[in-house]
């Protein structure tokens, strides 16, 4: 169960993670790849970028999109040549340096044409979530005080002037497509086409060519080249500034770090309003000169990732696990040879494929049944997922089951992991090439400097990090420390191999009775990566040890029941039964080993849980509309149960009269045995495999 | 409102002129007489048995009038065959989706292509040279559509696998894809729900608008009529009772009458 492969202090140097810790990002790597750290000024804006592409790779693909089922193409040159009349265009309508341009729309070349277009001359493009409400997009419109509105079609153009009277500094909305906007007579209404086709003719004046290449090459890499909104699931909302070269020099780093080149291709499927799509696909676009595909519609995305065959990818976690449900069910249904064969080598790929992934070891039979795996199985699932050319593919955003994850590692796909925020124009952490495993972030991306704080926050300072806040000085410095580490509210820790592990929301991160870390969300999620575990609900702020209310999944313990012949008629049945307390303890016992390795978890181990009589459910109030357990009102309702974890006793009972959202009254009736478990001690210096 | 007096003050595209149609004993239409202009959206309304999906069907020529008139474009016409109509510029949809359910979402607008494909069957089979080239001119109409009706999605998806709401999207692509003069639409938001209808009738409006289909249309719910329709016949028991823009036909008593129902 345990390997120690590792012992910490000799191999990576890296501190106690307790203490306050600097790990400066991986110089070493750079020598390798011979990059110089810097480069002194050389193209310091994207609409420089744009400029040096359309003149060193003018006729490789620079941006496609599929329309009327059949990819078009735009090269480099014919990308400058568009974004020069679009510039030039909303330049005779006004737009100026500073001013603010919203892009409101789904990934079309022509909205990432306005961003540079807007960039070429100094005004700050704004994406914002083409799926907001208008409500929303008026609070982020009149916020950034949009001067200038790109709008993708009719729908977007609704929302906008449903709301425009709450936006004074409106002046124009340019539309990408046509339909349906043909007459509003709306005369602050423009068509994208009408406004590139002026500047294209005022473009054939070469005194106006050479002014507005002369603004191209003034353009300041100091000065604010995109404003991102942050998604505002912690608060309101803000506007990260980012400045150009911060932005170019980030994507410098990266683009080395994963040796991209003009060879690869992405699909620009991200929401062009989130800071990954600016960045993976925007901003590392533009440094590398590689090619974005944008997908026919969100709807489409799936076939379109299989024609494009990207070589970059990213996906959240939760894409992923869609994905693999849907192979799993897709293979229930094929015939029993296909489904022997499937089983066969998948356990094949799931004992050898991590290791030869990762370049280890592994003997000669093994790598041959591995290669026939990938030539009978792995292969033609990838091909199937769109995977096949993937040489680079991360995943962020939430914690992804190691099993999940294992999957698709194990059949070949270099999935990694990386860490970002927003404010460091997304990088923080990123996982090397042969380095990955499920459950950290990976060690500092290059050039990023870390800690931990003394109170277990993340605090970075990156080549990424961004200017300010738009308008709220005073939220940028209580983002920043005195030393100018930004802070990033998640609490976490470096593991013995220098890779950052995140635990939680700092704020949400306790202390035991005893003074040991206990972070809730952390047990949780190891918990919940077992199929039999719905839900989880660690308790222990202030208290002695850690217990755990637990919810089993009806459909995979329910499974088991039949295999085992354990009869039941219901959830509150299923749940009370002592064989499947045992069964769910294998998986609370295999947690507290798991705890035990990490020198900061080991404190909080689980020594009580048990099984609620009733599935948590966000119609009753104990889960929020996006499924995240609402722990306080958990153990307030629970209280008797609660109180029976921590008394002793081998049994609760609860009856409760309570009171559901929508005003019904209910009686709670049941009763938990509480299960002990044993506690294991630290096993410092080692992690489970 | 303006565009839509100058619309319906249109040349007529299709009149009826005292047209009778009765199965037996039973009269479906009795002495009817309206016109549908170029370039308007004319609604077909009345309670349940007012006759309304026999007009459509007098209109493509499935159903011989006893007695009447039909004019299209000036000429008069007596006996027709649906597949004449056709051939004429007459498309319809049906209450009943009626879309080839094996066949995918493509291909079934592709057949709404067939009158206009010119090379001989020969060719086609072969698929080579000049057929080939046809196709995919055809191809491109056909695209044009679907991006048109926003249906990327379901391109290659067989029809019968489809919701209802998306199938009577893909029947009115198929209609859309004959480059009809005239669009004969029945209940085109059966059974839809609020989005579904929304969407549809945005797709209709600019159906009308931009690709310049004249269209007549039967709807049970009334309040997207009005929204949508230049003028509105009436119809009840078979006989005409009203026939004039929404504003005024809802002010009509013997609409009003016929809907709420009177003792007769």
């Amino acid at each position: 169960m345990f390997s120690t492969r590792r012992p910490s202090d000799e191999v990576c140097g890296a501190p106690t993670p307790a203490a306050t810790t600097v790990a400066t990002g991986r110089h070493t790597r750079e020598d390798r790849l011979g990059l110089p750290p810097k480069r002194a000024n050389a193209d310091d804006t994207f609409a420089k970028l744009l400029r040096m592409h359309a003149r060193v790779r003018g006729g490789r693909p620079a941006f496609r999109h599929k329309d009327f089922g059949i990819w078009q193409t735009w090269t480099w040159s014919q990308v400058y040549d568009e974004t020069r009349a679009l510039a030039q265009g909303l330049d005779a309508m006004g737009l100026r340096k500073g001013d603010r341009i919203a892009i409101v729309g789904a990934n079309r070349p022509r909205l990432y044409w306005a961003i540079t277009a807007a960039q070429m001359l100094g005004a700050v493009p704004v994406p914002v979530y083409a799926d907001s409400v208008a409500d929303e997009l008026a609070l982020v419109l009149d916020h950034a005080g949009a001067k200038f509105i790109v709008a993708q079609d009719q729908e977007q153009v609704d929302k906008i002037f449903s709301v425009a009277a709450r936006l004074p500094n409106l002046a124009h909305v340019v539309y990408d497509e046509e339909r349906g906007l043909g007459d509003y007579g709306e005369a602050r209404l423009h068509s994208l086409d009408a406004v590139m086709a002026a500047g294209r003719e005022a473009l054939a004046d070469p005194r106006v060519a050479a002014a507005l290449d002369a603004r191209i090459s003034a353009g300041e890499g100091k000065d604010p080249s995109v404003i991102v909104y942050t998604s505002g699931t912690t608060g309101r909302s803000k506007g990260v500034v980012l400045s150009g070269e911060r932005c170019i020099a980030a994507a410098r780093d990266t683009v080395a770090y994963d040796n991209l080149t003009d060879r690869d291709e992405v699909l620009a499927y991200l929401p062009l309003a989130w800071v990954g799509d600016h960045y993976l696909n925007y901003a590392q676009g533009f440094v590398a000169g590689f090619c974005m595909a944008c997908p026919e519609s969100a709807d489409t995305a799936a076939d379109d990732l299989r024609e494009i065959g990207p070589t970059f990818h990213f996906a959240p976690p939760r894409v992923f696990e869609a994905l693999l449900t849907r192979v799993m069910i897709r293979m229930e249904d094929a015939s029993a040879p296909k489904r022997w064969l499937f089983r066969h080598f998948m356990a094949v790929a799931k004992r050898w494929g991590e290791s030869i992934a990762n370049g280890r070891k592994a003997p000669w039979p093994a790598r041959l049944h591995y290669a026939l795996g990938e030539l009978l199985i792995y292969g033609p699932l990838k091909n199937v997922l769109g995977f096949t050319k993937i040489r680079v593919a991360y995943t962020a955003g939430e914690a992804i089951g190691a099993d999940l994850f294992t999957f698709y590692r194990s059949l070949g796909l270099n999935l990694k992991q990386l860490y970002g925020q927003t404010e460091a124009f997304l990088y923080v952490t990123a996982q090397a090439d042969g380095a990955v495993r499920a459950d950290a972030v990976g060690p500092p991306a290059p050039h990023v400097e870390l800690r931990i704080a003394e109170d277990g926050e993340v605090q970075f300072k990156s080549p990424g990090m961004f200017v300010g806040y738009f308008h709220e000085p005073d939220k940028t410095r209580e983002a920043l420390t005195e030393d100018g580490f930004v802070k990033t509210g998640d609490a976490g820790f470096f593991e013995p191999d220098g890779q950052l592990k995140i635990i939680d929301r700092a704020k949400d991160v306790g202390r035991l009775a005893g003074g040991q870390m206990f972070a809730p969300k952390y047990i949780e999620n190891k918990l919940k990566f077992f199929s039999d575990i719905r839900e989880a609900v660690a308790i222990g702020q202030g208290r002695d040890f850690v217990a755990v209310l637990l919810n089993i999944e009806l459909a995979s313990v329910g499974n088991w029941a039949e295999r085992n012949a354990v009869g039941y008629a219901s959830y509150q049945e299923l749940a009370g039964n002592p064989r499947v307390a045992e069964l769910i303890a294998k998986h609370v016992d295999a947690v507290n080993r798991a705890l035990a390795s990490e020198p900061v978890m080991a404190g909080a181990q689980i020594k009580r849980f048990l099984i609620l009589p009733k599935e948590l459910d966000a119609d009753d109030g104990e889960l929020t509309r996006t499924q995240k357990v609402r722990r306080s009102f958990i153990a307030e309702r629970y209280a008797p149960l609660v109180e029976g974890l921590y008394d002793g006793s081998a049994e609760a009972a609860i009856s409760a009269e309570i009171t559901y959202e929508d005003g019904r009254k209910g009686k709670l009736v049941g009763s938990s045995k509480i299960v002990d478990m044993p506690i294991y001690p630290a096993t410092s210096g080692s992690r489970a495999a | 409102m303006s565009e839509n007096q100058t619309v319906a003050a249109g040349e007529p595209l299709l009149s009826l002129q005292h047209v009778s149609l009765s199965f037996g004993g039973v009269k479906a239409i009795s002495d009817v007489s309206f016109d549908i202009r170029k370039g308007e959206i004319r609604a077909i309304i009345g309670p349940n048995g007012a006759g309304k999906t026999s007009m459509l069907n007098v209109i493509n020529g499935f159903y011989q009038p006893q007695l009447g008139r039909i004019l299209f474009r000036g000429e008069a016409r007596r006996r027709m065959r649906p597949f004449e109509a056709a051939s004429q510029g007459i498309a319809r949809t049906f209450q009943n989706v009626a879309l080839f359910k094996g066949m995918t979402t493509l291909d079934n607008i592709m057949t709404g292509r067939n009158l206009r494909m010119k090379k001989s069957l020969f060719w086609q089979a072969l698929r080579h040279g000049p057929a080939l080239e046809e196709e995919i001119a055809h191809r491109r109409f056909c695209e044009g559509i679907i991006d048109f009706l926003e249906i990327e999605h379901i391109r290659k998806t067989p029809v019968g696998a489809l919701p209802y709401g998306l199938q009577k999207r893909v029947e009115l692509g198929r209609a859309l894809a004959m480059e009809p003069e005239l669009l004969l639409l029945d209940e085109p938001m059966a059974g839809m729900n609020l989005e579904e209808k929304e969407d549809m009738s945005r797709f209709i409006i600019e159906a009308n608008r931009h690709l310049g289909a004249t269209i007549a249309l039967i709807e049970h719910d009334i309040g997207v009529v009005m929204d949508l329709s230049t003028r509105v016949v009436v119809l009840e028991y078979g006989r005409k009772i009203a026939d004039d823009v929404p504003d005024v036909v809802k002010a009509d008593q013997k609409v009003i009458d016929a809907y709420l129902g009177v003792a007769h």
